[in-house]
């Protein structure tokens, strides 16, 4: 449905949000990118893509609450999965390659244990 | 606690039932409406899906510590806040400054419940990846992309997260 076009403020919220997340939706790829190893390159996308795509989250839950009657918030429950399933994600990918015994960056103190 | 306030013939039908409610809540969100036919559809929902998986659930006398969760969700969440500005900044900085390590922490939980949400939350907190947990659950292994003293990480993993865990789930149930 077409309301009223949102109130500056709002616009300048919602723009910041999705700018904070895309930003760091941004970060994690250059994460990927940049890091040497696969055990660095984890920690990128498991962390800048949680803010990421919470700020996003957060810019659609106020835009919406605001466009349509009512409070608009099964955006809460992608967070919620996401916070639940990212973590696990990780710990799968990192014991993986603990098992396949993926090279480390050279400087890595202590190593994983042999299987 | 709640199982001893809830008399036996509900628990047979309720035999979780904070989880009841919880997938009631999220049925709601789901569908983003408050209607009373989605409460109804919810409610059931609630009650046969815990009924349907029994079996794979937890245990459920366990002591309910709403103030203590509360308190480590909020501690959680402004540490990921946290965890993804250092990440941007190390991952933005120089490479060549990092030092990355794996760090064993030995684990002193017994509740499997417990030890599954403190892995989660290593990996979603600042700089540490879970990477695998010993086959009798009493060491995890860590990896940190900028460990300075591995020493403060392990002591920083046990204090701030293991130790409210421990009050939240006190007793072992496996």
């Amino acid at each position: 449905m077409t309301g009223e076009p949102l109130s500056l403020w709002l616009e300048i919220i919602v723009s910041a949000f999705l700018l904070l997340g895309s930003a760091f939706v941004l970060i994690g790829a250059i994460g990927l990118y940049r890091l040497p190893d696969f055990f660095m390159r984890l920690h990128g996308p498991t962390k800048a893509t949680t803010l990421g795509v919470g700020g996003v989250i957060v810019a659609s839950l106020i835009y919406f609450s605001n466009r349509q009657a009512g409070i608009s918030l099964h955006e809460l429950l992608i967070s919620l999965f996401l916070f639940i399933s990212a973590p696990v994600s990780a710990y799968m990918l990192a014991k993986a390659a603990v098992l396949q015994q993926l090279p480390l960056e050279k400087k890595t103190r202590g190593k994983p244990w042999e299987q | 606690m709640i199982s001893r306030s809830l008399p036996r013939p509900l628990l047979r039908v309720l035999p979780h039932p904070v989880l009841s409610v919880l997938l009631l809540l999220v049925w709601l969100l789901l569908v983003d409406s408050f209607a009373i036919g989605h409460w109804l559809l919810g409610a059931f929902l609630g009650v046969c899906i815990p009924l349907l998986t029994n079996r794979l659930l937890v245990g459920r006398s366990q002591e309910w510590h709403p103030l203590l969760l509360l308190k480590l969700l909020v501690l959680v969440m402004w540490d990921i806040l946290v965890a993804n500005i250092q990440v941007a900044r190390l991952t933005l900085g120089p490479i060549e400054r990092l030092r990355p390590a794996f760090v064993e922490v030995p684990i002193e939980l017994e509740n499997d419940l417990a030890i599954s949400v403190l892995v989660s939350i290593v990996s979603l907190t600042p700089g540490s990846v879970s990477s695998d947990l010993s086959d009798d659950r009493k060491t995890l292994l860590v990896h940190g992309l900028d460990v300075p003293d591995k020493a403060a990480l392990i002591a920083e993993i046990k204090q701030r997260y293991e130790a409210p865990l421990k009050e939240i789930f006190p007793c072992s149930l496996t």
